[in-house]
């Protein structure tokens, strides 16, 4: 069964098509590359898959319900989750706080419970803040649940900005760059980090990614886009001896 | 050492209310009313804070709300008789001629009708972001001033309503700050606080965290807006008289003053700052006065302490950019680390 299908999606901006007529489809459980030259599109496809930009054309449906022009907050709440290109915590709050608020979509209790602090919103806050422990457990974060989001090294707020995300208690999880800035040593951390999360949380989890040794170790499938249109796809081996994509990457003389 | 901090609690509340009733009792009528003034702007500063601060929402129309619950419950609470005065141009509305609540119902429905306002306004406003939103509430703040300004039948327009009985004592107004005080760090501290503040950091990443941008506006706009109707509420009836001219935007720059002033998100710091800005702007009226330095008299010119004032808040501004507390809020467990800190230094 398909947890994500994109059917000719596409997105143009007054007269650029950042994206033409992509289509994927993720399996569950998969974990699947979106790869290709700066301005390829990758960013745009998530900001569409995510209800920040509305696609001019296609649909999306997740879990068999169509959710094109969906509110980025109603498809965050029907399970699907992400990280930013250029990291967007909530820098002046502190780690604790960010993954916290991740949990809040999912709170039961209404504004007068949480006021009033009734024992329903004290248990719920209860087992968020339990939970949220879990988290940062996962993520090697514990100690640092005081400190201010922005103080952390830059590895870390890609951790934490992960544990965000996972607070929402997503079902796809889309990650973009993650190893943006990562050493050979982190990358490799990484890689193991994305398997155990997947184990972990059920996950299915789409990545774009520049970092060809992390993509190529861990995606099952590699969708690759150029100028908006997907010129391949298929397993890394596929693409990576692929004509097409070679040229797109080096170019051709 | 939780429990330790919860009995200062309790005794901080005591001594509190025992300082109340010491002032309510013993306080002479000018330097009360000032103190009775400063609980208000209390409650005022912190709604404004919960909008401004809080969520980030930067809007200018608090006086608006204002003027709509110190009207609603003045003309709740106002004998017939003294309506029939006031209105004399033009009689009441039939269905005010008549009603003459007591002030609490009447102080509560000041706030649900603000609020109610509040809510409308918040809907078609709260689509715009930063100085557009400022302005977009400047102006409704403004309509609805000038609206007052001409429903004679309703509002008794220009002229306002005079007479109103004195409700507002020490315990009125400190008692609702408290109060307020009370359920912004119940609201703050809790899950829908932190969405709030989530907001304010990055609305694109708020969003994506399955936050409902516009409801939560919304919600934080609403509560904002019954907390200023209440504390206009309390003005009018601590004032005596209420007036369309009193809301103007000038009202709303007083209190935006005290929240940036005390610190932009900062419970302790609009609490600080508004009984810090109260009392200073009576302690300044000596400048609106002829100063006679011995060498040199300069004689009086009405509003002088405002421009006192505002170089302090330029320098407060320039040296404190985040206020006096910043994000900063009061905790007994802060507390002991200064007093530990100072006593370190002494020795």
């Amino acid at each position: 069964m398909s947890v994500l299908t994109t059917d000719k999606l596409t997105m143009v901006f007054g007269g650029l098509t950042a994206v033409d007529d992509l289509n994927i489809t993720i399996e569950k459980n998969e974990i699947i590359g979106l790869i290709g030259p700066n301005g390829a599109g990758k960013t745009t496809a998530f900001n569409m898959i995510t209800g920040v930009y509305k696609p001019t054309g296609g649909t999306i449906t997740f879990d068999r319900e169509d959710i094109t022009n969906e509110r980025p907050d109603r498809i965050t709440v029907r399970g699907i989750a992400r990280t930013f290109q250029n990291i967007r915590l909530f820098k002046q709050l502190s780690v604790w706080d960010n993954v916290i608020i991740a949990h809040h979509l999912r709170l039961r209790s209404n504004l007068f419970a949480a006021v009033a602090r009734t024992p329903s919103y004290r248990r719920e806050e209860k087992e968020i803040s339990d939970r949220s422990m879990e988290l940062l457990k996962d993520v090697g974060l514990e100690e640092l649940s005081g400190e201010q989001a922005s103080s952390l090294p830059y590895g870390k707020q890609r951790r934490l900005e992960i544990a965000r995300a996972l607070a929402t208690s997503p079902r796809l999880l889309l990650l973009d760059e993650p190893a943006a800035g990562m050493n050979p040593q982190e990358s490799r951390d990484l890689m193991k980090f994305i398997h155990e999360i997947r184990e972990k949380f059920d996950l299915t989890i789409l990545m774009i990614e520049h970092h060809m040794q992390v993509v190529m170790g861990i995606c099952e499938r590699i969708y690759v886009l150029d100028y908006g249109k997907t010129i391949a796809h298929g397993v890394p081996e596929e693409i990576q001896n692929d004509p097409k994509v070679i040229e797109a990457y080096l170019g051709v003389d | 050492m939780k429990k330790k901090h919860r009995i200062y609690t309790v005794v901080a509340v005591v001594i509190g209310i025992g300082v109340l009733a010491l002032l309510e009792t013993y306080l002479g009528a000018f330097p009360k009313r000032i103190f009775v003034l400063a609980g208000i702007y209390v409650t005022l500063a912190l709604s404004l804070n919960l909008i401004n601060g809080f969520t980030g929402l930067f809007t200018l129309g608090h006086a608006g709300f204002m003027a709509v619950g110190a009207y609603t419950c003045a003309l709740l609470t106002m004998p017939p008789e003294l309506k029939a005065m006031n209105f004399f141009l033009k009689p009441i509305v039939p269905f005010l001629a008549n009603v003459e609540w007591p002030f609490l119902p009447a102080l509560l429905m000041a706030g649900l009708v603000a609020g109610f306002i509040g809510f409308l306004i918040a809907a078609p406003v709260l689509r715009l972001r930063d100085d557009y939103l400022a302005i977009a509430t400047l102006g409704f703040g403004e309509i609805i001033r000038i609206v007052f300004t001409n429903t004679q039948t309703l509002t008794n327009g220009a002229l306002g309503l005079k007479g109103l009985p004195r409700f507002t004592t020490v315990w009125w107004s400190w008692g609702v700050a408290a109060l307020t005080v009370l359920f912004m760090v119940n609201l703050i501290n809790s899950s829908y606080g932190k969405a709030f503040k989530a907001i304010r950091e990055d609305e694109v990443a708020a969003e994506a965290m399955g936050i409902s941008l516009f409801r939560h506006k919304v919600v934080s706009f609403t509560i904002g807006s019954v907390l200023a109707g209440i504390g206009g509420a309390l003005m009018g009836h601590l004032l005596g008289a209420i007036d369309p001219l009193m809301f103007r935007f000038l009202m709303t720059f007083n209190i935006l003053l005290i929240v940036v002033l005390g610190g932009i998100g900062s419970i302790t710091g609009s609490v600080v700052g508004a009984v810090l800005v109260t009392i200073t702007m009576e302690f300044l009226r000596v400048l609106d006065g002829t100063i006679d330095l011995g060498f040199i008299t300069i004689a009086g010119k009405p509003g002088m302490r405002m421009v006192i004032f505002s170089a302090g808040l330029m320098a407060v501004v320039i040296f404190y950019q985040k206020g006096l507390m910043g994000h900063n809020e009061f905790t007994w467990a802060g507390l002991s680390r200064v007093t530990r800190k100072l006593r370190a230094k002494l020795k």
